[in-house]
């Protein structure tokens, strides 16, 4: 039952205000309160090389680009230091299982922070 | 071991690197062609992945018969059209083949290129692609499946040091440099305080990063105009566009703007290299060589 009806919950209170895409493993803490899954590229560590000269996206050329606005917020905004410190770390490879499943229920199990049996960082993130 | 890491690792030497031409039929004769002329010059060569969203032969056929005429390829993948399995393939296709040089780049979007209705694929990024590299030179697929013996890359990946926002791309240099990235090859950049900045930011926090700036050979302001119009994340201010346009002998102008933008870049920190795009296609290839002091290699 909760299963079901967290993702609804999740989507209904994330999506007006970070147009969530429900990828199921939130990473909005470390990335300026700034969704990467609304990156048409869906970069996860950082903007591309297409950022135009006015901070605009390569793809959408009106909107902003996702990860100038995350570096600013993560710059101005009143954050804890440990979001803050996380910007930086290597994001693993999106789950593509989670997509559409309550990201809270994947924190609450740690689902979110299984990855690929190979996965390995050099900068201490997981 | 690639010459590539010889150079940047075990000597003090200028590197320099260039893109090869896409391929597009004319078969091995065309790369015989562009085999002679890139030769003499440069260390490594980017065999491309599909540049600018345009299909030509693919990056690890390309690479092979580059290697094949005596070019030792620096095969660039994108993130764009491949799946993690599929960019999992091309690097055990590379080291298949012998071939140790491996880029790591995000691709230009598909509505960059001649089918802009493509699907954009982006499983992985591209620090995440350069880190699986990482994780195959130990000995292991992503899955962790074993791979035995171990291939040996020498890992690159790409920045632009002269996009918004300018003080991160120093934070993602190092980022790259972490997941395992050896040099950078840099994006055009017309605007030398933003590489002297980026080349000091990242020789601070990851002094062995080696950086390699783009140089680009052209013959008057047209080009010029055409990567500040319609290439997103190359901006080139308009001073230096009339520089070029309001000389008399525009092509001698471009010339001299060129030489001056590679010395510059040649002095600063963390610079081991140019990598030279020549939209010229006249002679002024090996003059440029020879005025930057280099001999043709033999
Ligand atoms: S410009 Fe920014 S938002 Fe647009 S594709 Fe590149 S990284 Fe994503």
């Amino acid at each position: 039952m909760l299963k079901k009806l967290l993702p609804f919950v999740e989507h209904v209170i994330k999506k007006p205000v970070w147009d969530c895409r429900m990828c199921g493993q939130c990473v909005l803490h470390s990335t300026g309160m700034t969704c990467p899954m609304t990156c048409p590229k869906t970069l996860r560590n950082g903007p591309c090389g297409g950022v135009r000269e006015n901070g605009n996206c390569e793809v959408i050329p009106d909107m902003q680009c996702v990860w100038l606005k995350a570096y600013d917020r993560k710059v101005f905004l009143p954050l804890p230091t440990v979001w803050k410190d996380h910007f930086n770390e290597l994001r693993p490879p999106v789950d593509m299982r989670l997509q559409g499943s309550s990201s809270w229920i994947n924190l609450v199990t740690k689902r979110d922070q299984q990855t690929p049996a190979g996965w390995s960082t050099t900068d201490g993130a997981h | 071991m690639s010459l590539m890491r010889e150079k940047l690792e075990n000597t003090n030497e200028v590197v320099f690197t260039a893109e090869f031409p896409s391929l597009d039929g004319g078969g091995m004769a065309k790369v015989v062609k562009n085999a002679a002329r890139l030769a003499p010059w440069f260390v490594g060569v980017n065999a491309t992945d599909n540049p600018a969203a345009h299909a030509h032969a693919s990056n690890t056929a390309s690479a092979i018969a580059m290697k094949m005429h005596g070019i030792e390829p620096i095969m660039q993948i994108v993130c764009r059209d491949k799946n993690r399995l599929a960019i999992q393939a091309d690097m055990m296709g590379a080291a298949l083949h012998g071939i140790e040089n491996i880029s790591l780049l995000t691709g230009d979007d598909v509505t960059a290129g001649d089918e802009p209705e493509t699907r954009r694929v982006f499983d992985i990024d591209s620090t995440q692609a350069i880190n699986i590299a990482r994780i195959i030179t130990t000995g292991k697929y992503l899955s962790g499946r074993k791979i035995d013996p171990a291939p040996d890359f020498y890992i690159s990946a790409v920045e632009n040091p002269s996009a918004p926002p300018f003080d991160y791309r120093i934070e993602r240099a190092l980022k790259k440099y972490r997941a395992g990235a050896k040099y950078l090859q840099l994006q055009i950049c017309y605007h030398p305080e933003r590489l002297e900045k980026f080349c000091a930011g990242v020789a601070k926090i990851a002094p062995d990063l080696k950086l390699i700036p783009t140089i680009v050979l052209v013959k008057n302001a047209k080009p010029m105009s055409f990567m500040h119009d319609k290439v997103p994340g190359i901006d080139i201010p308009q001073d230096t566009i009339k520089r070029v346009s309001s000389a008399s002998d525009q092509a001698e102008e471009a010339y001299k703007l060129t030489v001056e933008l590679a010395k510059h870049a040649m002095t600063l920190p963390s610079v081991r290299g140019l990598h030279v795009t020549d939209f010229r296609h006249d002679d002024s290839l090996d003059r440029f060589m020879y005025d930057l002091g280099q001999k043709p290699r033999n």
